[in-house]
């Protein structure tokens, strides 16, 4: 069976030096994942998103990893990722081994290595001191034509954690708002978590194909996890907690105070429920607060066909 | 009427804007910039956001560029690849805004790092879209606030390329379909790119500001327009729509 609680899901398919990505961008950020990760201890692993967020500020600074790949460091909105920082320009808690793209690198890796392809094509880097940077970024002549574009190599994860609002018990995934990478990168992966805010019946898959970006042959695990994207969003479900990476930003420039928040709130919690009743009993009405209110869009006719 | 210094800056920058149809839109300034625009000098302008959002309606003043009030009443929202495969490098971004930490007189924009790139003093946030949209978009706005740790006479590391050495064509010789950054619009001044070789050259005083102020925040000989303007200030239609609909709180323009 692929349902699975999310510490199963994590124990089973995330081994140490494993390269992951939890993708999203902005949206959709696997925390409920990315905690259960720390919880477990995993070790010496290969973080890859083009947008590391907190998710990956905090299992940086937990000791997780060994090396990031990405192209935007950055607290959206508020400012600098100070664990990530640190790691990058002091070695604290360990050093940390970077690989630095553009969006549009990142993008295309997430391409290649969903389709198999040895490179992707893109013209971007020239005249900067990206390719300097990063030897993996390389250029090539036009086979066609004059002049060169960039390559960058496919991005093949070890596993990927997706996030999405809905899927069916068997992992038929659907997702709305910024879809991001997500699709590209959960083909990319050799394994896939899939974590959902609601498991729906297959029927209501099928009522709307088109919005299925994820098909259940790629998913390895299914995990029904609510709110599991906070502090991020997921579009219509919850909004992003902002006062949060606002407040990540005071917890996060010290590494004590960033360990003590992470016994506090991941360590010494058994499961993402616990986090969940910790929030709430910390302001009983965060879920009022992050409402998205209603704005449904307009059915459309698929036709029957028969 | 009194403005603050952001606030003169995000009207010059929507007053650039007049009769544009797609802007590549950044959080902060130029997202108010942009929105002030498409209700005064540009109503058909189209809000791209690099997270994959065409024809965007914030109904609030989006907190990053992947806020969700970006998607609830948009034209379109895609992949990040149909983004930057279609939209971007497909050529159809008209104007698009970045920052950075450093500027050369080129426009060449450093958002990586401070110091060595193995052993930086001070690690920035990296490229994220911003290599592709100075390669890619037809012109580049930069806004920025104007000071010496910020206009510099060499960069650090180049992350996105402006006019390059300043070489004619150099832009073309590799390959970059845009014409690359066109304005600088900052809290004292505004330049342009028409001095020799592509460089920047002071156009525009903000009211109150001389051109050796200016110059003192400049790591380099300025060259200044002969006909040098002194920026129109907001009007108060424009700050009222700034004050009362786009920044009600003063997040971005109070200061």
């Amino acid at each position: 069976m692929k349902l699975s609680p999310l510490h199963a899901a994590i124990a089973e398919h995330v081994h140490d030096g494993d390269t992951i990505a939890i993708e999203g961008f902005t949206a959709f950020i696997g925390f409920a994942a990315a905690h259960e990760i720390i919880r477990q201890r995993k070790k010496n692993l290969t973080l890859c998103r083009m947008t590391p967020d907190l998710v990956y500020d905090q299992m940086i600074a937990a000791g997780c990893a060994d090396k990031l790949v990405f192209s935007y460091l950055g607290n959206p909105g508020v400012g600098s990722l100070h664990c990530v920082r640190r790691a990058i320009e002091k070695g604290i808690p360990q050093p940390l081994e970077i690989e630095e793209y553009s969006h549009f690198g990142m993008v295309s890796r997430y391409m290649a290595g969903a389709a198999h392809l040895p490179f992707f094509p893109l013209r971007s880097y020239a005249g900067t001191d990206l390719a300097q940077a990063n030897p993996q970024i390389r250029f090539i002549p036009n086979p066609y034509g004059e002049g060169q574009v960039a390559a960058v190599p496919p991005l093949n994860p070890d596993v990927a954690i997706i996030h999405a609002q809905r899927c069916d018990a068997r992992g038929n995934a659907q997702l709305w708002g910024l879809v991001g990478m997500q699709k590209e990168a959960a083909f990319a992966a050799e394994r896939v978590i899939l974590v959902v805010e609601e498991i729906v019946d297959e029927e209501i898959i099928r009522s709307d194909p088109n919005r299925t970006l994820i098909p259940h042959m790629i998913v390895d695990a299914v995990v029904h996890q609510p709110y599991g994207a906070h502090p991020s969003y997921v579009q219509g479900y919850y909004d992003r907690d902002n006062q949060f990476y606002l407040e990540w930003d005071r917890i996060s420039r010290d590494q004590f105070a960033t360990e003590a928040w992470l016994d506090e709130w991941v360590y010494d919690l058994p499961d993402w429920q616990a986090y969940l009743d910790k929030l709430q009993a910390a302001e009983s009405d965060i879920w009022q607060r992050l409402a998205p209110g209603q704005n449904l869009s307009q059915p459309v006719n698929y036709g029957i066909y028969a | 009427m009194n403005y603050s210094p952001s606030e003169i800056m995000i009207t010059a920058a929507a007053r650039a804007l007049v009769g544009e149809r797609v802007v590549f839109v950044g959080v902060g300034m130029p997202n108010i910039a942009c929105n002030l625009a498409r209700r005064t000098v540009a109503p058909d302008l189209e809000l791209v956001y690099e997270s994959g959002v065409f024809g965007a309606r914030p109904a609030r003043l989006p907190l990053s560029i992947g806020d969700p009030t970006l998607i609830s009443g948009a034209t379109s929202a895609c992949s990040m690849a149909d983004l930057f495969m279609n939209y971007l490098q497909g050529g159809r971004i008209e104007v698009a805004f970045l920052g950075a930490a450093q500027i050369d007189r080129y426009g060449n924009l450093n958002s990586t790092v401070i110091g060595d790139y193995a052993q930086p003093k001070t690690r920035l946030p990296g490229s994220g879209g911003a290599c592709e949209i100075a390669i890619h978009a037809r012109r580049v706005f930069i806004i920025t606030p104007l000071s010496k740790r910020t206009f510099v006479e060499k960069l650090d590391f180049i992350t996105s390329p402006g006019h390059l050495n300043g070489e004619p064509n150099e832009r073309e010789r590799l390959g970059m379909p845009g014409s690359g950054p066109q304005l600088v619009i900052t809290n004292k001044a505004i330049f342009d790119f028409s001095g020799a070789g592509h460089q920047m050259r002071l156009i525009s005083v903000h009211p109150g500001v001389s051109i050796e102020q200016v110059q003192a925040e400049v790591g380099w000989a300025l060259e200044v327009a002969p006909q040098l303007r002194e920026t129109e200030p907001p009007s108060s239609q424009e700050l009222q729509l700034i004050r009362e609909e786009l920044d009600p709180t003063g997040m971005y323009t109070s200061k």
